[in-house]
């Protein structure tokens, strides 16, 4: 009886605390802000500027929801974070949701009790080699030596990739991208492997950025995502969407120079009605004011607005979109509709 | 005595002579030279090997810091036209981030003025010779510091995620070093007590901090106590954080202290206890004036390495000057930049580290009072 009492106490106050964990949106609602978890610093997609503001893909994103539920993309508060620290933080209620290019697997889905809510880069392991080395495929680096970075899934990728194609390498083991960039310049290595867009990135800052190639091979999926707490749904339907109204908008046109004109009065498109709130509820469904994508497309832009201006072609990063294209343009990505 | 020599004698000296000037080989630069730099034709070799080494490496330092150095661009690119050498610029256009941070820039003087106050609170500690009165007031500094750096008291709040850089360096080094010496104090007066609960205590409290890497004990900070609150009730982070190298520091200070005590003659205290003094007393007058005299070095040590030690909040997110190089190196008008950040936080740690050695040395001359 008196066990079963305090089984019962127990349970209930599980459950208080779960349903009290799980509102985030309430919880963001009443300290009026977004607690975002961000990179302490990845070149385009995380950094600050002079004046101490955070920018950059990632950033811009993040800056998104906080459009989202408050109408104003400065109504969010950062949260620096480094590879160790990132899912305590959001575990233990620190911040609110992750945008720290943040590759999406299962082990991390599931096991790690996170939600990934969507794919806002896909990203893949590539090499970079010095044109003089003279190499134009990976198959042809047997007996190179690679500059790697520790205890990061690029270190097995890698030997996956050397192992399937049975030739052999010599791994020189670094900590940071710092490290390998001064390694890789001294001649230390004759490759370096990293992330497709951190090779990109770390090559724009080379003296001679066209005697290096990247080369074709992309050896590795990393789809990198948002990601929220497991358990609550509804807050991770509002990062999900905002995301989808992020690339919706690109696909049909809605950029932050005409949004204002679009949602003034319904257009020909509905798809575009639906997503500016012109047409429907679709705003009350998710517990956000009717005009949400409209401040989410004013605040930061759409999609291609926002790579464009931190990491794409015109920026000192230079990724081309590649698989990042609208899937009516090539690439992959693709939004559920609006309806 | 024998008379055998009865010649006249041609000369007699009138006096001494005149001491001649010692050989040009025994005095002045060349005597130097011959005997602290080539002795030998080991030493001649290697003083030879270090003039080649200075006259290899000076000038090139020389031309990429100063000469060749690039003070105003607004990217590495723009850096890269302008000159070969060394690109001050970033640490020119964020000077004021590494400083503080992202502190208000409109609040910048309530930082500086803390920094002000805590030279005047620590001067009455550390120079003797001043009026006592000004003690009061490094007493209530750590109460003035707090509210002027974040705020309160009608003063508006700065957020702790807004301190950074060296300010965040100097919240954290200087608490520590502050709180550190009196509670390692009480430590190793209890590691030596004869009760056995106050004593067992500090034993397992200075073994398991000392058995605990920093970096644990700041993930524990970080991570594992935001567990043990509710999800907002959050205790301050940094607060947290100066917890922890608190007592970290305070650890290690015990041992030191603790080594003085041991050092000091066991007739110091029997001669405490013939006065008849009580435990306080003793300790006050007698045991550890001394005791601490004997520690200073390894005290000032002690705090040298814990200010060192807190660039490793970098592995918490916590920008202070190291996290800022990397927030810094993000952004694509920077990226690229390696020495100059390092060379800078260094440059800034170097003195502040040296500050203290220079005056560990002036104090233990100051109180040199045995006449070996």
């Amino acid at each position: 009886m008196k066990t079963s009492v305090f089984l019962g106490t127990l349970a209930v106050a599980g459950l208080a605390a779960g349903l009290a964990g799980a509102a985030t949106l309430d919880d963001v609602k009443a300290k009026g802000f977004v607690q975002c978890g961000v990179a302490t610093g990845v070149p385009g997609f995380a950094f600050t500027d002079a004046s101490g503001e955070w920018d950059g893909f990632d950033v811009s994103m993040c800056r998104a929801v906080a459009a989202a539920i408050f109408g104003d993309p400065k109504a969010i508060k950062f949260t620096p974070t480094t590879g160790k620290t990132r899912f305590t933080a959001l575990a233990s209620g620190e911040v609110d949701l992750l945008f720290r290019n943040t590759t999406w697997t299962l082990s991390r889905d599931t096991d790690l009790k996170l939600d990934f809510v969507g794919v806002n880069y896909y990203d893949g392991q590539g090499f970079m080699v010095p044109k003089s080395l003279g190499v134009s495929s990976a198959k042809e680096l047997d007996g190179a030596t690679v500059c790697i970075q520790t205890g990061t899934t690029t270190e097995l990728n890698l030997a996956d990739f050397f192992r399937a194609n049975s030739i052999s390498y010599e791994p020189v083991p670094i900590e940071t991208n710092a490290e390998a960039t001064q390694k890789y310049l001294a001649g230390a290595c004759d490759v370096y492997t990293t992330d497709a867009s951190g090779l990109a990135a770390t090559r724009s800052t080379f003296e001679a950025p066209g005697d290096h190639v990247i080369l074709p091979e992309i050896i590795s999926k990393e789809p990198l995502g948002p990601a929220v707490r497991h358990g609550d749904s509804e807050w991770a339907d509002i990062v999900r969407w905002t995301l989808n109204a992020l690339v919706v908008a690109e696909e049909f046109g809605v950029n932050s120079g005409n949004v204002d004109q679009l949602a003034s009065a319904p257009t020909d498109n509905p798809e575009v009605n639906r997503l500016l709130g012109t047409e429907g509820e679709y705003g009350a469904m998710m517990g956000l004011p009717k005009d949400w994508a409209v401040k989410v497309v004013k605040g930061v832009g759409n999609y291609g607005e926002i790579f464009d201006r931190t990491i794409g072609p015109d920026t000192p990063i230079g990724l081309a979109r590649g698989l990042n294209a609208l899937w009516t343009q090539g690439g992959i990505l693709y939004a559920p509709p609006f309806r | 005595m024998s008379k055998t020599d009865t010649r006249a004698l041609a000369f007699v000296s009138s006096g001494t002579i005149p001491p001649s000037p010692p050989p040009s080989s025994e005095v002045g630069a060349v005597h130097w030279l011959r005997e602290n730099l080539f002795s030998g034709w080991f030493n001649t070799i290697l003083t030879l090997a270090s003039i080649a080494v200075v006259v290899l490496l000076v000038p090139p330092i020389v031309e990429w810091a100063f000469l060749d150095s690039v003070w105003n661009a607004s990217s590495l690119s723009e850096c890269r036209e302008k000159g070969t050498g060394a690109c001050w610029a970033v640490i020119n256009e964020r000077f004021n981030q590494f400083m503080f941070g992202f502190y208000p820039p409109h609040l910048y003087w309530r930082p500086i003025l803390t920094f002000v106050l805590l030279f005047v609170a620590l001067a009455p500690v550390l120079f003797g010779s001043l009026p006592r009165q000004m003690l009061w007031f490094s007493l209530l500094f750590p109460v003035v510091a707090y509210f002027l750096i974040w705020g309160g008291l009608g003063l508006e709040p700065v957020e702790s995620r807004q301190l950074g850089g060296f300010l965040l360096a100097l919240v954290i080094g200087v608490a520590g070093i502050v709180l550190s010496l009196p509670i390692g104090i009480l430590l190793a007066l209890g590691r030596k007590s004869h009760l056995i609960f106050i004593k067992t205590i500090c034993v397992v409290f200075i073994e398991f901090i000392r058995g605990v890497p920093l970096i644990t004990l700041l993930f524990v900070a970080n991570s594992v106590l935001a567990y043990f609150f509710p999800p907002g009730s959050n205790l301050d982070l940094i607060l947290r954080v100066v917890i922890m190298v608190t007592l970290f520091a305070s650890a290690y200070m015990a041992e030191v202290i603790r080594g003085g005590l041991a050092a000091l003659p066991q007739g110091q205290y029997e001669a405490a206890d013939a006065l008849g003094l009580n435990y306080q007393k003793s300790m006050r007058l007698i045991v550890l004036p001394q005791a601490l005299k004997i520690s200073i070095p390894g005290i000032v040590n002690t705090f040298i390495g814990l200010f060192k030690d807190t660039t490793l909040v970098v592995v918490i997110g916590l920008l202070d000057p190291i996290g800022l190089i990397a927030a810094t190196r993000a952004d694509s008008n920077w990226n690229g930049i390696i020495w100059e950040f390092y060379v800078f936080v260094g440059f800034f740690f170097f003195i502040a580290c040296f500050g203290m050695s220079r005056y560990s040395m002036y104090l233990e001359r100051k109180l040199k009072t045995d006449h070996r």
